[in-house]
């Protein structure tokens, strides 16, 4: 494969565009900030007592001592609150040619690359987006920004909003729910089921991918929903911190499954709370993939709460050069019968280091339980760590717990074997860790297990000798 | 052109340890060379050192394709050049279908802009799997992933193949096979037979002969090709064992001492 890779030992995909915000909060947080953005986004009173009861709660807690490192977080050198222009007057053909040449490169769609790179009232985006959502109305679903679904659906958002991840759940989630901005809603009636994925990049004109995002899904009884979130390309922000919280209420005999895919700057704390909740007979999958950051603290979570209901969670973490992933799941059995699954697969290269971290919990009901977790490693040099830490906690003797860890190298034996048959060095081992990751592409939808593919390759490049 | 291929003084050593000292042996494109001999000759080191397995350094020698210099490349140059080492322990690659692989190994060798189509190859895997009376759904499979021996045998032979190389060695292809088996890979190298490609097999037994008939037969011991002959020599071998060989140069010891 003589195609021209780009160079990913220096950051390459970051991009930013010129920022023509028209408010900015300044560093720092104060309550006069929470306030603003309260203000601005014309909230109910509710929500402004819920941000600033949070904001009290963040200035309570500590920070936790487990984890990664986060010396050098400092709170006071962030900036809370960008309001993004109203009107995002940019045009395709303003966007500099380097990005659009870095979307080819890793062959992101083009209502893709266009809303990626904050291009408004595109013609094909738009078009795709408003059949999606005539069809999605008329059964009754809603798929909005969070930000305008609490002024349209104030009830059905009162009602579910902070009940699975409250302020008080850790120090994070209380900041979110702080400054929380933009993110996704969606509600799906009783029975419906959504046959295509609801995919937060067509939900364009909106504060999509802010740094403190707040999701919120509610899937209502027997009805079902895949959401597929963030996309291959890296996400750029001056801002070095992410913190999202993503919430999901999982009714009886419902099910939901939500992908995401992210490739952050390496300067970036991505430290983000996500959690649903199934009830009787649901299902609740996590499809989660993560690349890149400074470092990422994220354990998809699923509270098996009604009998009978079902986790999963599949996840990728790849660190490189000066990158820590301490990634993992999290799975809480509370009725009987529900069951668990957690296949995790970690890569580390150039000195990369990635931990797995785990909970699999079983309460005093939760009689007949099973939990299988498989964590898989594959480490690219000598230089690279890996690190596997479960915790287990069990309240029932009538349950099932299997966990399997793996931690290998890619072998001498392999890349020869590869090469043999005249691949490349870099083709072989990309092969090695295409194949390592399998279970995890092959779950994702088509477009975005081609990209996948494509970034895994980049990635690789470089990681040779 | 026919291939010509060239051994001369090749000298191998693995963490150190001398295994081959001094091989040197003529191979021409139509022609069938075996190597025989017991364990721990130096056999198999000498296909691995030829593919240019890392773990195996060459001290000393030359070793050529058609006038290149094979010493000097990469294992993947190598096989690009033309060379094909079917393996006695192929790897085992999870993840990766048999038939995502073989394309891209042929997509390897056929360059950039020129890649084989789907249907194409896929034509064309499916045939080479008939004949070598392999299950269809070995396409789908993970590369040697679960594979019996036998299986992995054929599937180094079906790569073989598909990938058409210049200088085949096969190094132990009868390990661990029955007479069926046997017999269908030794029809499948026997199909690859041709003016333009030359074949190095590498066995412990005479069997493997039965079914493909060597032009030249060369007995190694204490890493040197240390007698040569026609197939009459891989006969005698089969009737009398290697004693008389011995007795005959006055070897006492014939491994290289790696035992």
């Amino acid at each position: 494969m003589a195609k021209q890779m780009p160079d990913m030992e220096e950051y390459k995909y970051g991009f930013r565009d010129e920022h023509k915000a028209i408010f900015q909060s300044g560093k720092g947080l104060t309550e006069e900030i929470v306030r603003t953005i309260s203000e601005m986004k014309g909230e109910p009173e509710w929500m402004l007592k819920f941000r600033l009861k949070s904001l009290e709660q963040f200035r309570k807690m500590e920070m936790p001592k487990w984890g990664g490192n986060m010396d050098d977080l400092d709170f006071e050198e962030i900036q809370y609150y960008v309001k993004p222009s109203e009107k995002q007057g940019k045009t395709w053909e303003e966007v500099p040619e380097e990005i659009k040449a870095t979307f080819d490169k890793l062959g992101i769609p083009e209502a893709e690359q266009k809303f990626l790179a904050g291009v408004s009232a595109q013609y094909e985006s738009e078009v795709v987006y408003h059949s999606m959502q005539e069809e999605l109305t008329k059964q009754g679903v809603i798929f909005s920004d969070t930000d305008s679904a609490i002024r349209e659906y104030p009830e059905i958002f009162k009602e579910y909003f902070g009940t699975v991840i409250p302020p008080t759940d850790n120090k994070f989630a209380a900041l979110n729910s702080a400054v929380w901005s933009g993110g996704s809603f969606i509600y799906v009636p009783k029975g419906v089921q959504c046959t295509v994925p609801l995919q937060a990049y067509f939900r364009i004109n909106s504060e999509n991918m802010g740094q403190f995002e707040r999701t919120l899904i509610i899937a209502d009884e027997g009805s079902s929903v895949h959401y597929v979130e963030g996309c291959t390309a890296p996400v750029y922000s001056t801002n070095s911190l992410h913190s999202a919280v993503v919430e999901i209420i999982v009714k009886k005999d419902a099910r939901v499954r939500y992908t995401t895919i992210q490739n952050w700057a390496p300067n970036i704390y991505n430290l983000v709370t996500k959690r649903a909740v199934a009830e009787e007979n649901a299902t609740m999958e996590w499809v989660d993939g993560n690349i890149g950051s400074k470092l990422t603290m994220k354990y998809p979570a699923v509270v098996l709460k009604g009998r009978g209901a079902k986790g999963m969670v599949l996840s990728i973490a790849v660190a490189g050069k000066g990158q820590h992933q301490d990634a993992g799941a999290k799975m809480i059995h509370l009725a009987p019968d529900t069951s668990s699954t957690i296949v995790s697969k970690s890569i580390s290269k150039h000195g990369g280091k990635v931990t797995y971290r785990g909970l699999a919990s079983f309460g005093r009901n939760a009689e007949g339980a099973k939990a299988n977790i498989k964590c898989d490693t594959l480490i690219l040099d000598d230089q690279s760590t890996s690190d596997t830490i479960p915790y287990n906690e069990i309240m029932n003797d009538n349950i099932t717990l299997e966990h399997e860890a793996t931690v290998s190298k890619v072998s001498e034996d392999q890349l020869f074997y590869l090469m043999s048959r005249g691949l490349s060095d870099a083709e072989a081992t990309q092969m090695i860790v295409m194949g390592f990751i399998e279970p995890f592409t092959k779950e994702l939808p088509m477009e975005y297990a081609v990209e996948m593919n494509r970034l895994i390759k980049f990635e690789m490049e470089g990681s040779i000798g | 052109m026919s291939t010509q291929f060239e051994i001369q003084g090749l000298k191998s050593s693995i963490e150190g340890k001398e295994i081959l000292k001094g091989i040197d042996l003529k191979i021409k494109g139509g022609e069938v060379h075996a190597i025989m001999g017991p364990n721990g000759t130096g056999k198999s080191t000498l296909a691995s050192a030829l593919m240019g397995h890392p773990k195996y350094e060459v001290t000393d020698g030359s070793v050529t394709l058609n006038g290149e210099d094979v010493l000097e490349m990469a294992v993947d140059e190598r096989a690009r050049a033309g060379l094909f080492l079917a393996m006695q322990y192929p790897s085992e690659i999870t993840g990766v279908t048999n038939a995502d692989f073989l394309r891209s190994a042929i997509n390897a060798r056929r360059g950039e802009g020129n890649e084989i189509s789907l249907i194409k190859f896929v034509r064309q895997m499916e045939g080479k799997m008939k004949e070598l009376e392999m299950n269809p759904e070995f396409m789908h499979r993970y590369l040697n992933e679960g594979f019996s021996g036998g299986e992995k045998k054929r599937n180094e032979i079906l790569q073989m193949m598909l990938l058409e190389p210049k200088l085949v060695i096969l190094d132990e292809i009868d390990s661990g096979l029955d007479i069926d088996a046997l017999r269908i890979v030794a029809e499948g190298v026997n199909a690859m037979r041709s003016e333009d490609r030359g074949f190095l097999i590498i066995t412990h037994y005479q069997r493997l002969l039965n079914y493909i008939t060597p032009d030249f037969v060369h007995v190694m011991m204490q890493g040197r090709i240390v007698k040569s002959g026609g197939p009459e020599l891989a006969q005698r071998l089969e009737a009398e064992g290697y004693d008389w060989v011995k007795e005959e140069l006055g070897i006492v010891d014939e491994t290289v001492g790696q035992a």
